[in-house]
């Protein structure tokens, strides 16, 4: 085998066969969302549900996300530094890479296509109100938001709001309830 | 989906699972991983065959690395696709070599590269 790099050689095999019309996007994306998207961002779904039922998890983990969640042990490395971002009644996040696709993949699996895409990227940092509205997030005028660029160095995980009406929920439970654009803060 | 991704859940050419899940430790391994099932489904190839490159692959590596040693599987899995694809006829070699050599040469700061910084 040669010796470039494994993720050259997938994109010189995937834009072949996309040349040929063997697969498409949509294709290769359904299954990967079916093995990841549902399973990837349960690593930061027990995170969050952990920290709404545990004041001292939260407050570890808003103050420093690489010490509270080493524990977990998640694979998939490459994520130096985890910083959590707290959503409340006043202030709602969302993370964005403005370079490329950074991303807390250790916690999230694999980005979202949009996540990647050019007018993500930079729209979300000129009008996050109105690109929030598109994905369904209407935000009260009083709602500060807060955009997060993220780098190699730093990713960032939104610690969304408990659900209203969640009282009595357990830690497995509550994560069920924890989506993945909710986690980037596209969703509330 | 069809039974060829049930299929590649049990056996030796199961892919990692942590706590029952699918794990991808780069966006790349995701995009192989969903390529070859997508082309199985298609029907480009019987997923038995790919499944047959894969555990050889497997079996290759594990020969020429002591045991306990961590095995990249999704190195193995991307060679197997290759491997496949050539088998059939559908992605010869020098077709992907020279792909390789187009991408590999575009400038530096193409998409933002820095280091390890991951991409797929």
């Amino acid at each position: 085998m040669s010796e470039s790099s494994p993720s050259l050689r997938a994109e010189a095999i995937e834009s072949l066969l996309k040349e040929r019309g063997l697969i498409s996007d949509e294709a290769v994306d359904r299954v990967i969302a079916m093995y990841n998207e549902r399973v990837g961002p349960m690593n930061g779904a027990r995170v969050v549900a952990r920290a709404w039922i545990d004041p001292d998890f939260r407050q570890a983990l808003l103050s420093d996300g690489t010490a509270a969640v080493a524990p977990y042990e998640f694979e998939g490395g490459q994520m130096e530094k985890l910083v959590v971002v707290e959503n409340t009644p006043t202030v709602h996040n969302v993370v964005v890479c403005t370079l490329c696709s950074c991303y807390p993949w250790a916690i999230l699996g694999l980005p979202p296509r949009w996540y990647k895409d050019p007018a993500y990227r930079s729209r979300i940092v000129r009008e996050p109100r109105k690109v929030l509205s598109e994905f369904g997030v209407a935000l009260e005028d009083d709602v500060e938001v807060r955009v997060w660029d993220s780098s190699a160095e730093v990713r960032y995980l939104v610690l969304p709001q408990r659900p209203l009406g969640s009282q009595g929920m357990s830690e497995d439970q509550l994560a069920q309830h924890v989506t993945r654009d909710a986690m980037i803060g596209v969703a509330r | 989906m069809t039974e060829s991704a049930a299929l590649s859940l049990d056996g030796m050419a199961a892919p990692p699972m942590v706590n029952g899940e699918v794990t991808f430790d780069a966006p790349w391994q995701g995009r192989v991983f969903g390529m070859a099932h997508a082309l199985a489904d298609r029907g480009v190839f019987v997923w038995d065959d790919f499944r047959a490159c894969l555990i050889e692959r497997i079996a290759a590596w594990e020969s020429a690395h002591p045991e306990g040693e961590g095995y990249p599987y999704y190195d193995c899995f991307l060679e197997a696709l290759e491997r496949v694809l050539a088998e059939k006829r559908i992605v010869h070699d020098h077709d992907l070599s020279h792909r390789i050599a187009e991408l590999g040469s575009r400038p530096h700061d193409h998409d933002h590269h820095h280091g390890d910084h991951h991409h797929d």
